[in-house]
């Protein structure tokens, strides 16, 4: 405990290149990028899949057998493979977002396809006799009843990134990881204590910043807490 | 509830076996009087498991009961464990130890380098006979990169340092011998220090394709030769004499065990050593049976 304190209060830790602040910045840019990456794979994805119904054992089965993927011999193989291919710092962080992407990918697809296969059925038929085109549906029906789902997934799956990252720090990229893996290597406990400390303080703040925009996002109607209680009363009330 | 029982006792089992195993070599009131038996570690790179391996099987040959805890870390990793007795043999090397022990050790050449390591140990280890093979830290550059600035030693980097990047272990920038003494024995200062792997394949990538432009490898690597790198010479001897020494708990340095880790170190030369680490960290052999080869065909096991 003491160490932890002494390495946090000393402001040389705090400064440059190598100081905290620029090491947080350094994780979260790779986390950003990451989940923007597997978002951009996994929410269209899991909302066609769930739209359609085509391809689900196929790709659920896949992407949930990626999960399983252990991310530390990956970026090891990835960085000995992608790494001669490319010029700089470029090839250590590619390989680094690429496992990252693939350890974010299930969570966010299998949100997104529940989220869309959860829809009352009620709700999507209605939106048909409607005449609302299979595209309407998705975006006006699905999507906005999937949204607490597809959260969900978004959320476990940046907490895994922020857990994950600081292993790119073992093929020499920044980010917080390099707390830990250098101070393992020179045995400076305070040092690797202040990084495990932040890693779990920062993936706190970024799960409670997703917390804010779900909530400003999902329609309240649709809010887990409050569509619990007035479940039972509901069919009367609309019956009046 | 007979189910939950039953699931319960066999987590509590699981749980207890592990604490079990470990309890005992970690232990050092567990040795008993009449063999003698040690735990042997080892740093994490290739070759210094394969001395630890070595090591292991002359040990073993002769009697030791040995439990090998091998590929612990970096040395700021394993003395600690070695001084309280968690392991009582590994195969160290002179130099890199004293200066360890004692940033301002002189170790210019063996004799100096070894009697720096002798002055500098705590009273817990001792070090047995040094052998003749020795595997220094360096400063390695490919062949395009000394072409282009004319590099042969480690101070003509000078002048291009400030345009290169050195690629090393995460220790190095704070090894009394690394990073600091690149810097003020030879006047070298990188652009950018690039902490990767302990001399590994992760730093002989970086320096083949250009990620860094220098890196500290060691010198029986075989990656130096298969990859033409330049290792620049180290004229005022920052890297110092570094041979392979035997490093003991003195509670267990029995006259067998003694003689047993000496007679290793009478047979081995740096000629030997490079052959073994190449088969295996290029034939991929495996490094127990590497040794036992080794020690058999020296009379040793």
């Amino acid at each position: 405990m003491n160490l932890l304190w002494a390495y946090l209060s000393d402001p040389a830790h705090w400064q440059g290149g190598a100081g905290i602040p620029a090491r947080l910045g350094q994780h979260l840019a790779y986390s950003g990028v990451t989940l923007l990456i597997a978002a951009a794979i996994g929410v269209p994805l899991g909302l066609w899949i769930g739209h359609t119904g085509r391809g689900r054992l196929l790709v659920v089965n896949l992407v949930n057998g990626m999960r399983s993927v252990p991310t530390l011999g990956l970026l090891f193989v990835a960085v000995l493979v992608i790494g001669p291919r490319l010029q700089g710092d470029l090839a250590f962080l590619a390989p680094a977002i690429f496992v990252l992407v693939v350890l974010a990918v299930p969570p966010i697809l299998a949100g997104a396809y529940a989220g869309v296969d959860e829809v009352d059925p009620q709700a999507r038929d209605a939106a048909r006799a409607m005449g609302m085109t299979s595209a309407q549906v998705l975006f006006g029906v699905e999507l906005p009843c999937a949204l607490p789902l597809l959260f969900g997934g978004l959320r476990s799956a940046a907490l895994q990134v922020v857990a994950t990252a600081t292993i790119a720090a073992s093929v020499s990229v920044g980010g917080l990881g390099r707390l830990l893996i250098d101070g393992q290597a020179t045995r400076d406990y305070g040092q690797m204590a202040a990084g495990a400390l932040l890693v779990a303080l920062l993936a706190l703040a970024v799960d409670l910043a997703f917390a804010l925009v779900q909530r400003l996002v999902v329609s309240p109607g649709l809010a887990p807490a409050r569509r619990r209680a007035p479940q039972i009363p509901e069919p009367a009330a609309q019956a009046a | 509830m007979k189910k939950i029982r039953t699931a319960a006792a066999v987590l509590l089992a699981a749980l207890a076996l592990p604490a079990c195993s470990t309890a005992n070599p970690m232990g050092t009131s567990t040795s008993s009087a009449s063999t003698d038996s040690v735990v042997v570690g080892s740093a994490n790179f290739p070759e210094n498991e394969l001395l630890a391996d070595i090591y292991a099987g002359a040990l073993k040959a002769k009697g030791v009961t040995v439990t090998t805890k091998l590929n612990i870390g970096s040395r700021e990793t394993y003395v600690p464990a070695l001084k309280s007795g968690e392991i009582n043999v590994l195969p160290e090397y002179t130099g890199s130890f004293a200066l360890y022990l004692n940033k301002a050790a002189d170790v210019a050449d063996e004799a100096k380098a070894l009697a720096s390591l002798k002055a500098g140990l705590p009273d817990t280890l001792t070090a047995l006979d040094p052998s003749k093979a020795q595997d220094k830290d360096s400063v390695a550059v490919t062949a395009e990169t000394a072409a282009k600035y004319n590099l042969k030693a480690i101070g003509d980097l000078a002048p291009v340092a400030s345009q290169l990047v050195l690629g090393g272990p995460p220790e190095w920038p704070s090894r009394a011998n690394g990073v600091p003494g690149l810097a003020s024995v030879y006047g070298v200062t990188f652009k950018e220090f690039k902490p990767l792997d302990v001399a590994g394949p992760l730093t002989v990538t970086a320096l083949k394709n250009g990620q860094v432009q220098a890196a500290n490898l060691f010198t029986t690597d075989p990656a130096i030769k298969a990859n033409k790198f330049v290792v620049l010479d180290d004229p005022k001897s920052l890297f110092g004499a570094q041979n392979v020494i035997p490093v003991v708990t003195k509670a267990k340095a029995s006259p067998t065990v003694t003689a047993a880790l000496n007679a290793v170190s009478a047979k081995l030369d740096t000629d030997t050593l490079a052959t073994l680490v190449t088969k295996v960290v290029v034939d991929k052999a495996d490094a127990a049976t590497v040794a036992n080869d080794w020690l058999k065909a020296n009379g040793l096991a």
